[in-house]
């Protein structure tokens, strides 16, 4: 049931990416493009896809567990760390450049080409090379 | 697609939205693409495999069957390889780094009005604004 579930909102997910146009790249640079030949599009895909979450939180806020049975994952704390900020930086820069994010990524691999199989690579890559950095941080930090 | 954009913009953003909205109140999960993937590739997220797989086969296969039912979407990607390269490094590093990206930190972080959530899309807005401005109009690299 979790993965007939997990496969359902992958797929809608999938479906909303490339009707929203969120996986094409003009799209995305287009609205990035706030000193050229700016494409507000993102505006509406980024508001109608709040619209239902933030009603889905006041749905989960009166309940114990989702319905499987997973309690609903607490709230994070207020922590704006270097993490979060740098991170979120290096985002922003691949972000522009190439004009895909993480969703699109996966959801254009059967139809984006050599580059496309070639972006979501290098940033599977840069994932595993972040997850080795964070280990050998917290092994130092320990040692210390 | 014939109607104007903002609108094909408007329904796939429900779509999205209806998706996270569906793998929290059903699955009890944040819907974060980078998470879920990073979880799978990395080996941190193995505890529950199944359900990252099963999200990542829709993920792939819908697009992909309609991709196959109607004329072949075109992302427009850059021919230029090594600019696909480090925008993709920068992206996997950043958002493993950061805990999330447009879907963890826009879409779920946002509606739920964290304030990590909040402060990353305003930062990566922002940054993606000014790298357009310096990749495009001052070195003209894309």
């Amino acid at each position: 049931m979790r993965a007939l579930f997990a496969f359902l909102a992958g797929g809608l997910f999938g479906a909303g990416l490339l009707v929203s146009g969120m996986t094409d790249t003009t799209k995305v640079q287009g609205w990035l493009d706030i000193f050229g030949a700016w494409d507000p599009t993102l505006a509406f895909v980024l508001g109608g896809a709040i619209l239902p979450m933030a009603i889905a939180w006041r749905v989960a806020a009166h309940r114990q567990s989702a319905t499987l049975g997973t309690p609903i994952p607490p709230k994070p704390g207020v922590k704006l760390d270097t993490r979060l900020i740098t991170g979120s930086a290096l985002f922003g820069v691949g972000w522009a450049l190439a004009g895909l994010c993480p969703g699109p990524a996966m959801a254009s691999l059967s139809y984006g080409g050599t580059q496309g199989i070639i972006f979501l690579l290098s940033m599977i890559a840069g994932m595993i090379v972040w997850r080795a950095i964070d280990i050998a941080l917290s092994n130092r930090g320990k040692a210390a | 697609m014939i109607q104007p954009d903002w609108i094909s913009g408007l329904i796939g953003g429900l779509m999205i939205g209806s998706a996270a909205a569906l793998f929290l109140l059903v699955n009890g999960r944040i819907m974060g693409a980078s998470g879920l993937i990073g979880g799978v590739v990395d080996g941190s997220g193995w505890s529950n495999l199944i359900e990252r797989l099963a999200f990542l086969a829709g993920l792939v296969g819908v697009p992909a069957l309609i991709a196959l039912a109607t004329t072949r979407p075109d992302t427009h990607l850059t021919g230029n390889l090594l600019i696909v390269a480090i925008a993709g490094l920068a992206v996997g590093i950043g958002t493993r780094m950061a805990n999330g990206c447009t879907s963890g930190h826009g879409v779920c972080g946002i509606s739920r009005l964290s304030p990590r959530g909040i402060v990353a899309t305003l930062v990566y807005l922002g940054v993606g604004a000014a790298t357009m401005l310096i990749a495009r109009h001052l070195l003209g690299v894309i």
